[in-house]
């Protein structure tokens, strides 16, 4: 009687947890249409994408009840919650270097005309250029990042 | 019970599919496309597992996850393609 219980039990969970995956994922296929701007799709795409396929594999991890199956699982929601945000940085950064028009009501670019667009390199802040070039001994810390910055430049300096 | 969810599930994800596709065939840019092929291989991936439960085979989870790793390298190499490669003018 109990495992009764039981069976049932683990069939609702994998049932609820197919429900909400396949929920999420309509989520982002839903943000990815009504979006109005590339950062913003990504926004909606990636994180509810990976979460509804990671709820997904957690239902068949509980559907079949196996260690291998199991283990499976676990790696392909690891390898995609690992995956999924350096794709995401890449194909923004992408973007944006590639001039991706953004949403017209759009209320600040952050790094508008920071970015050095010949060696895709960020340029230094002017709080550390100002306290590098009045005293670099004495101050430690702001010597980090000019430091930093011929060796970021030094490969770009090389493909060419 | 778990057969009617499966089926609703399904549906649930063949409207996601639809709806990637058409921002697919619409999306103005070149990395909005890239994107919407990595979600289309994110809702593959959902899309075997589910399959996987429905079938009674456990072995379609091995073709999910190289199908993420393949969709990760691919997400890679359109990134650099965009940045990095391409028409030039570097004169």
């Amino acid at each position: 009687m109990t495992t009764d219980y039981v069976t049932f039990g683990l069939e609702l969970a994998t049932a609820v947890f197919m429900l909400v995956g396949a929920l999420f994922m309509l989520l982002a296929g839903l943000g990815a249409l009504r979006m109005p701007d590339l950062l913003m799709r990504m926004h909606a795409t990636t994180k509810a994408g990976a979460l509804g396929s990671g709820v997904i594999m957690v239902a068949v991890a509980i559907h079949f009840g196996e260690a291998g199956v199991t283990t499976r699982a676990v790696a392909i929601t690891l390898f995609i919650m690992l995956t999924s945000p350096v794709a995401a940085h890449v194909i923004a950064r992408a973007g944006y270097f590639t001039g991706t028009p953004m949403w017209s009501r759009i209320v600040r670019d952050e790094l508008k005309g920071k970015y050095d667009r010949d060696n895709h390199t960020l340029d230094t802040p002017p709080r550390y250029k100002l306290k590098a070039t009045a005293d670099e001994s004495t101050a430690p810390a702001p010597d980090a990042p000019s430091e930093s910055q011929p060796e970021k430049q030094k490969p770009d300096d090389s493909t060419p | 019970m778990i057969d009617i969810v499966l089926w609703i599930s399904l549906a649930i994800m063949c409207i996601a599919l639809v709806v990637t596709f058409i921002r697919l065939v619409l999306g103005p840019t070149l990395p909005d496309r890239v994107v919407m092929l990595e979600l289309m291989a994110l809702l593959s991936v959902a899309f075997i597992g589910l399959y996987s439960i429905k079938s009674g085979h456990s072995a379609f989870l091995d073709v999910a996850l190289v199908l993420a790793l393949t969709a990760f390298l691919a997400a890679i190499g359109f990134a650099r393609y965009l940045e990095k490669g391409g028409l030039h003018d570097d004169d």
